[in-house]
């Protein structure tokens, strides 16, 4: 059945995989080493977990720290991002626009300038510079416009006024509207705004090395210790490490993705966060980063 | 809208609000004015452009983003289109490979770029095996250029598969039934189509290369782009001044191009619909 294809898709097929391959081997790579008893043997030299072991009994405090900073990190993100997003969704003013626009402000300023700020400004603040807390506001900034962007862009999608018009007109409160009717309807906003809140939070790295100190150090700030200073397969046993606790992540994200709101499912994948109102993607373009 | 209504909106707001005023634009107006409190006065704001070695970092910095953007946009512009545009078994496999490193940090990023073409990676195995020379590239300015290629590559793809989907494909068939070949309907009508969306993608990849520097920082110190610059002054040279200066100028030539590039992408969008 199945017509016969052409010279340029086989073509065009190979370019496409060899992109593919440029993505994915180096992850490959670097995870076999992280198990490789000797690199330069290769793994004709046997297989071990030691790496990942030394791993877990120098660096286990990283991973703690910067897990508890994702999670707080979601829990600031959620309590100040979604009654933001609602705010927005149903204010139509001039103010609400330019209030979004603002929002978006530290993911385009480089994160390097942000910590710098930050630091100036609260640096003296002894207590708050030496504690986690002083990170964690970082990230709050950083990843607060994902989670407004991603709920906005689903209560963009739906006729949220007739909703609680209707609801109100029953009687509903507004603490009853908000739990009963705008919650539950920006779900799949939520999620999505979750997950990317906390992948960003997990490998945060332009900041967080400026505002750490020496008693609060990150996962990212671990990591970039280990490839400066450790050998190869110790840098890769962590990567895995971090890898283990990344990709369930970004599949979960690529799941939930896909999964937003089945008639705008195209729609919201379409553009980047730093784009106008309504066409914020719940799950791509985290910018910064690299 | 009534009174309680608004008092209501306005308190849900608030909390957002203040953290963003207190962490946020208080502590950039202070940034603001640190930087013109060093050596050499309000002039730091102007020495990136005057002084010969933040000029140097400057131009190495503005021209690694064009290169990245350009090279990204055409990878991801052919890549993205041939996964909208055909069927065939494994699709939806090789999309999702395609978009898994979306966020992968900067630091990691830059070990892939060892791992590829580091003093043990794959590239100089493979050229020491053909051409009997090890080719290490990755602690330079080409190894960066590779790290942001595979940063920017995910994303983009994901931006243009979007945009692809939306096209009509009845437009290429017209275009092709009236004579047009291949190289002409994507010059003449793919390429226009995604234009905004291409503007959009390549004014994130710009932005992320002018700012970002996990990357550098894993790969070496001594590269030259301005991200590297601002972090050695403030640590190393302990000139927070300076440090402020040059990160206020590297966030305003990155916030500019962000917003020229969305005027564009909106005038094109005005100008097809």
């Amino acid at each position: 059945m199945r017509a016969r294809r052409s010279k340029a898709f086989w073509a065009l097929l190979a370019f496409t995989l060899a992109v593919c391959a440029f993505l994915v081997v180096p992850v490959a790579m670097s995870m076999l080493a992280g198990v490789t008893r000797n690199y330069f043997v290769g793994w004709r030299g046997g297989l071990t977990l030691d790496w990942v072991i030394k791993v877990w009994t120098d660096y286990r405090h990283t991973i703690g720290l910067s897990l508890q900073i994702a999670l707080a990190c979601l829990a600031c993100t959620l309590m100040l991002g979604v009654p933001a997003a609602y705010v927005l969704a149903r204010s139509r003013s001039r103010v609400a626009r330019a209030i979004e626009e603002l929002l978006v402000m530290p993911v385009a300023v480089p994160g390097l300038a942000t910590a710098l700020a930050l630091i100036v400004t609260f640096g003296g603040w002894g207590g708050l510079r030496t504690s986690w807390v002083f990170i964690l506001i970082g990230h709050v900034l950083f990843t607060l416009p994902f989670m407004v962007r991603s709920v906005l862009a689903v209560l963009a999608s739906i006729d949220l006024r007739t909703l609680e018009e209707g609801a109100r007109s029953l009687g509903a409160s507004f603490t009853q509207r908000f739990f009963g009717i705008v919650l539950p309807n920006c779900r799949s906003g939520i999620v999505a705004g979750s997950l990317m809140v906390v992948t960003l939070s997990l490998g945060e790295f332009n900041m967080t090395l400026l505002l750490h100190t020496p008693l609060t150090p990150t996962l990212p700030v671990g990591l970039a210790d280990a490839y400066a200073s450790l050998r190869i397969e110790v840098g890769s046993a962590y990567t895995l490490v971090f890898f283990v606790i990344l990709i369930p992540l970004l599949v979960a994200l690529q799941w939930a993705g896909a999964g937003v709101s089945p008639g705008t499912a195209r729609r919201p994948r379409s553009d980047t966060p730093l784009q106008g109102r309504g066409s914020c993607a719940p799950n791509v373009n985290p910018p910064g980063g690299g | 809208m009534d009174r309680q209504d608004r008092l209501t909106l306005v308190a849900l707001l608030a909390p957002a609000a203040i953290v963003f005023i207190a962490f946020f634009l208080i502590p950039l107006a202070r940034l603001f004015v640190i930087g013109g409190t060093g050596a050499l006065g309000w002039s730091a704001y102007t020495a990136v452009f005057t002084e010969p070695r933040y000029l140097s970092s400057l131009v190495s910095t503005v021209a690694l983003a064009a290169a990245t953007t350009v090279a990204t946009l055409a990878i991801s512009g052919v890549a993205g289109v041939f996964l909208v545009r055909n069927r065939f078994r494994g699709r939806e496999v090789l999309t999702a490979l395609l978009t898994l490193p979306l966020a992968f940090p900067g630091v990691v990023i830059g070990f892939m770029v060892i791992m590829l073409a580091g003093r043990q990676g794959l590239v100089p195995e493979l050229t020491d095996a053909l051409f009997g020379e090890r080719l290490v590239f990755a602690y330079s300015m080409a190894g960066l250029f590779v790290g942001y290629l595979y940063f920017s590559i995910p994303r983009t793809i994901l931006t243009v598969m979007a945009a692809a989907e939306k096209l009509d494909p009845r437009i290429e068939e017209a275009a092709r039934s009236l004579g047009a070949g291949p190289l002409r309907v994507v010059r003449d009508v793919i390429v226009p189509a995604l234009t905004p969306a291409l503007l959009a993608a390549g004014a994130i990849c710009f932005a992320t290369a002018m700012g970002a520097f996990g990357t550098a920082f894993t790969l070496a110190t001594k590269i030259n782009v301005l991200p590297m610059v601002i972090y050695t002054e403030f640590t190393l040279q302990a000139n927070v001044a300076m440090a402020a200066a040059l990160s206020f100028v590297l966030g305003a030539i990155t916030w500019a191009v962000l917003a020229v590039a969305r005027t564009a992408a909106g005038n094109t969008v005005a100008a097809a619909g």
